[in-house]
């Protein structure tokens, strides 16, 4: 419970969800410590992240293997990070890695240009895409390298007024 | 077990502190979880990595672990004496045995693996390690147990000795130590961190603070203490989960606040009210003799109600005093309220000044709402944001060049005073509606339309009002966001202008009424005396007996109050019923048309004319916040009144929320309310502080009815004050009180306060200014360290950190036989000596036969990887300390 931002409530029913995914994967008693992973698959057909554009990039940057098969642990991780009572710093750090979609510690135009595909479904022209893209980077980029590392990253979500409310997931 | 598990919890409160706080203390799922067995093994392999750590492993570099080290450092020379002999006796035995084979094997081909697998992982090869072992070690397991138990007390008593020849330093040391688990153990779940590593630092401190915070205590107390803390931590778990979920819908969270000040304010009211019928009784000729004007004006709804007693019942309670008090005093609260509110808004929203600094980042990385669960709205707001992004560009575009900014000047003006015009219309209307209500009150045979008629007018005007604004507003042709304060602004200048007017008008009946009024407060005082003189003339006697009625009660005046009250409420209810009936008619009949006639029809119903009606945030928290105004304005006259907007709003969130499911499309372009936050509260506070004028107004200057209501026989409301201040206080106070009252007290406390606010702002300005430099500063700073530090690694935790997170390709499921992993710096900490402490307690078993020994239940020992066999742990750098903590 220290871990998290759930109460024991809170954390037995998500163990609850988790279950319901796979029922034959995990056991409901958790004695033994069973080493068992829900794959990608499954996990983004939650409800709560069917329709997120971002599924499979939240439940990959959760998973410790990168490949989207969670653990109860990253599991609920995942669930707390998202939730309501995280504060901004550490849902910037999920949110970083959740858009990083080459897993290289910076946003290069590549994690943009996926991100506004996915935003938009790619309803957008090639070149409005290069231009907003362009925008975005010139505008948060702090050090001049033309992708955007960490703390240009911070540095501009911190001031979004949006962004902790919509960056989280209700369960 | 379960038993086992006492005995240990019992015997080693603090020195074992796994044992028994998970058992106590509201724990990780996990830990309630694997329960029993893993658990205690688990207990005694926490132990391991610390004492290993002492032992020498100085590549951890992380600060929360430093202290840990030195202690286990420390309990390591302690034990070395002992165990050691036995460390390499049991190193010896275990390595033959097959049991350890999958744990030693694992440990020798890849110690990285171990640190990121960390401990659980370690425990969970562990079990496996003992499951395949179990055959062998049956019998041993049994006698394992037994002998734990016997070594947790024995480590307990030893430990009890150690601690009572701590010394002063030591202690401080530890205290602070203690403070710093418990800093660690509070933050946890802020650090970015794999929920392993999370896990395993958590138990790690929790152990430790368990373990040594009984030791804090002094003497005897101690077990006082050891008790004192477990209770308060077993209590703090509680309250934890009380945080009030947010069930109000995101459009409406704005005036959540105000919905709750409302409903505080409600029970606070309903709380004082509905004491006071139970001391009351309603004489039953009023009502037979005022039927015709509705029983509902006598009611508990209304000001009339309630009489002039000072006291009522046993308990003294003061009706008038509190019925002013809570009057001025709820205003006073929903003040305080909003404005925190607001103060807190601005602080939250710090950073808003550079709008439009991040535009384009800001829109890519927050405009997608998490909480979205719905398909359709899913599509909705893919379209939403693909336009919004459009719009950005077109901006972007349009920045640049400017257009005929005449035309759009007179456009502007003339938009401007079109409003204004229809403004003025809507005020004079009401204005003109009000005098003629005054008029038909006179008469008595009058249709429903004309009994209703004001409020059927003020909630047209409401209804037609705002879309009128819309359609100028688009002449204005200004930035949506723009266009959206100022539609906001008019819609509610025209509340405000039709409530205004509509006191105003009101005020002209209460002067008539007082007037009226003071006429039978003659007649009434006249007929008394003629009574009196009667009954003294006819009975002659100098016992005069009362008149069968208090005075008050000969002839009933009009009371004002109460009227005003009435007027209220009717607004209310003609309010809601408008709303539901737009919402009905409006939005349900036009969606279920559209929904059916689309099939049989010649052009398409939803993509064209009509459409579904679109739901208007706006407005909609507009009218929420006008509402307010009206209950601020109306509860002292009308008390009930809070109750009834409570229902209405509790139904209404309830009936809207279905309406907007069923039959509305959200709006084309989505604004945030959140944006403009302190925008709904500005207007909220403004709301509240015109409304709070009129009943602050009527208070201090208008006479009270004198036959009716809580301060009948009163020159003024507030009198009611000063007759407490006079009976109930002690003289010396309402000196006190007449002298604070003084004009030369107030006129220099009014003047020092405006001093201290010139102060504070200037104050506050100054802070804004060194506020902005110091974040050019930062800036500044930043960018030279991102210069500097170029290529080299990076010292910056966060990031060590966001490396730690990358995902560990090799852990995936199809992995390779040997998987290689990174090395990770931070999980280090995690490492964990294999096997040795599910093996060692099972070797502990002759030793510990022989002699109580600390070490039972986690033997220190080297691991049979890289590090070489040796005296191990022992050789940690708290050899030479003379006093240890006890070993754990």
């Amino acid at each position: 419970m220290d871990c998290t931002f759930f109460t024991r409530k809170e954390i037995l029913r998500l163990h609850g969800r988790y279950h319901e995914l796979a029922p034959h994967l995990v056991p409901m008693d958790y004695t033994n410590d069973p080493d068992c992973k829900v794959p990608l698959a499954l996990i983004v057909n939650m409800p709560e992240l069917k329709e997120n554009p971002f599924r499979n990039r939240i439940v990959e940057s959760f998973s410790e293997d990168g490949m989207g098969n969670l653990s109860f642990n990253e599991f609920v991780d995942m669930f707390s990070v998202l939730s309501e009572t995280a504060p901004r710093e550490l849902k910037a750090i999920y949110a970083f890695k959740i858009y990083d979609y080459n897993v290289d510690n910076y946003l290069c135009k590549e994690d943009l240009e996926k991100t506004l595909n996915k935003l938009t479904k790619e309803e957008l022209t090639p070149e409005e895409v290069v231009l907003v893209c362009e925008k975005a980077i010139e505008e948060a980029d702090l050090d001049g390298d033309n992708k955007l590392s960490y703390a240009d990253f911070e540095n501009m979500i911190t001031r979004a007024p949006d962004f902790l409310s919509t960056f989280h997931i209700r369960i | 077990r379960p038993n086992r598990r006492q005995a240990a919890g019992r015997g080693g409160a603090r020195a074992r502190g796994r044992g028994k706080k998970p058992a106590s203390d509201d724990d990780d799922e996990e830990e309630e979880d694997e329960d029993d067995a893993p658990k205690r093994r688990r207990g005694a392999n926490n132990k391991k990595p610390t004492k290993k750590r002492g032992g020498g492993d100085d590549d951890d570099d992380s600060e929360d672990e430093a202290p840990k080290k030195k202690r286990g450092g420390a309990a390591n020379k302690k034990r070395g004496g002992k165990g050691k002999a036995q460390d390499s006796d049991e190193e010896d035995s275990d390595a033959g045995k097959g049991k350890r084979g999958k744990k030693g094997g694992g440990k020798k081909g890849g110690k990285e693996e171990e640190d990121s697998k960390g401990k659980k992982g370690d425990a969970k090869g562990k079990d496996k390690g003992k499951d395949k072992g179990k055959d062998k070690d049956n019998d041993k397991d049994k006698k394992k147990k037994k002998k734990k138990d016997d070594s947790s007390s024995d480590s307990n008593t030893n430990s009890d000795e150690e601690e009572e020849s701590l010394s002063e330093g030591e202690m401080a040391a530890l205290m602070e130590e203690v403070e710093e688990k418990k800093k660690l153990i509070a933050t946890i779940r802020n650090k970015p961190w794999r929920m392993k590593r999370r896990l395993f630092h958590l138990k790690e401190a929790q152990q430790f603070v368990d373990k040594f915070e009984g030791a804090l205590g002094k003497g005897k107390g101690r077990k006082w203490y050891a008790y004192k803390v477990m209770m308060t931590k077993v209590l703090m778990g509680l309250p934890y989960g009380s945080i009030p979920r947010k069930t109000v819908p995101r459009a409406e969270q704005d005036t959540a606040q105000d919905y709750s000040v409302s409903k505080i304010r409600s029970c606070v009211l309903v709380l004082i009210y509905q004491v006071i019928p139970c001391f009351k009784y309603i004489s039953s000729k009023y009502i037979y003799k005022y039927k015709e004007s509705g029983y509902c004006k006598y009611s508990v709804l209304f000001y009339g109600y309630y009489n002039n007693q000072r006291t009522i019942g046993l308990l003294q309670f003061r009706l008038p005093l509190s019925y002013l008090m809570v009057g001025i005093g709820s205003f006073g609260y929903s003040l305080m309220v909003v404005i925190r509110t607001m103060a807190k808004n601005a602080d939250v929203g710090g950073g808003d000044g550079e709008e439009g600094e991040f535009t384009f980042a800001w829109k890519m990385f927050t405009s997608w709402d998490y909480l979205i669960g719905n398909a359709e709205t899913a599509d909705n707001k893919y379209a939403s944001i693909t336009t919004s992004f459009k719009e950005s560009i077109v901006d972007e575009q349009e920045n640049q060049k400017d257009e005929n900014i005449h035309l759009r000047r007179f456009l502007r003006v003339l938009a401007n005073v079109l409003i204004t015009c229809s403004l003025g219309g809507s005020g004079y209307l009401i204005y003109f509606v009000v005098k003629r209500s005054q008029e038909f009150a006179n008469r008595d045979d009058l249709s429903w339309y004309e009994k209703n008629e004001l409020e059927l007018i003020m909630s047209l005007l409401g209804l037609v009002c705002p879309p009128l604004f819309e359609t100028f507003a688009e002449l204005e042709d200004y930035h949506p966001r723009i266009a959206l304060k100022w539609q906001l602004g008019r819609i509610f200048a025209l509340f405000l202008g039709n409530l205004y007017t509509f006191l105003f008008a009101l005020f002209d009946e209460v002067n008539t009424k007082l007037e009226e009024e003071q006429s039978i407060k003659n007649a009434s005082i006249w007929a008394m005396k003629e009574y009196y003189a009667n009954f003294t003339v006819m009975i002659n006697d100098t016992l005069v007996t009362p008149p069968p009625m208090p005075p008050a009660d000969v002839i009933r005046g009009p009371c004002w109050e109460t009227a005003v009250g009435i007027e209220f409420v009717k607004l209310t209810v003609s309010d809601i019923q408008v709303t539901y009936l737009t919402i009905l008619i409006g939005d349900f009949a036009r969606a279920v048309i559209v929904r059916f006639l689309n099939y049989c029809w010649c052009w398409d119903l939803e993509a064209g004319f009509p459409s579904y009606g679109e739901f208007d945030i706006s407005g909609n928290v507009l009218g929420l916040v006008f509402n307010q105004g009206m209950i601020w304005m109306g509860a002292f006259y009308a008390p009930g009144l809070v109750g009834i907007n409570l229902l209405r709003l509790l139904s209404s969130m309830y009936y809207q929320c279905w309406a907007v499911m069923a039959t509305n499309v959200p709006h084309e372009r989505v604004f945030k309310a959140s944006k403009s936050n302190n925008f709904y509260m500005g207007l909220l506070l403004l709301i509240l502080f015109l409304s709070l004028l009129p009943v602050v107004y009527t208070i201090m200057t208008l006479p009270p009815s004198f036959d009716c209501g809580p301060f009948s026989g009163k020159v003024k409301m507030f009198d009611v004050i000063m007759e407490t201040i006079d009976l109930d206080l002690p003289a010396f106070l309402g000196t006190l009180f007449s002298y604070a009252a003084n004009p030369g007290l107030i006129i220099p406390a009014v003047l020092l306060m405006v001093l201290a606010i010139y102060y504070l702002n200037s104050v506050s300005e100054a802070y804004k200014n060194s506020n902005t430099e110091l974040k050019k500063k930062m800036q500044m700073a930043r960018d030279e360290e991102k210069n500097r530090r170029n290529n080299t690694d990076s010292t910056n935790q966060v990031m060590k950190d966001l490396e730690d997170l990358l995902p560990n390709r090799s852990l995936a499921p199809p992995a390779p036989p040997e998987p290689v992993k990174k090395p990770e710096p931070e999980a280090k900490p995690t490492k964990t000596k294999p096997g040795s402490a599910g093996k060692g307690v099972n070797l502990q078993k002759d030793v510990a036969l022989a002699s109580p020994n600390p070490n039972a239940r986690g033997p220190v020992r080297q691991p049979p990887g890289p590090r070489g066999p040796g005296p191990g742990p022992g050789a940690g750098p708290g050899r030479g300390r003379g006093r240890g903590p006890p070993p754990r």
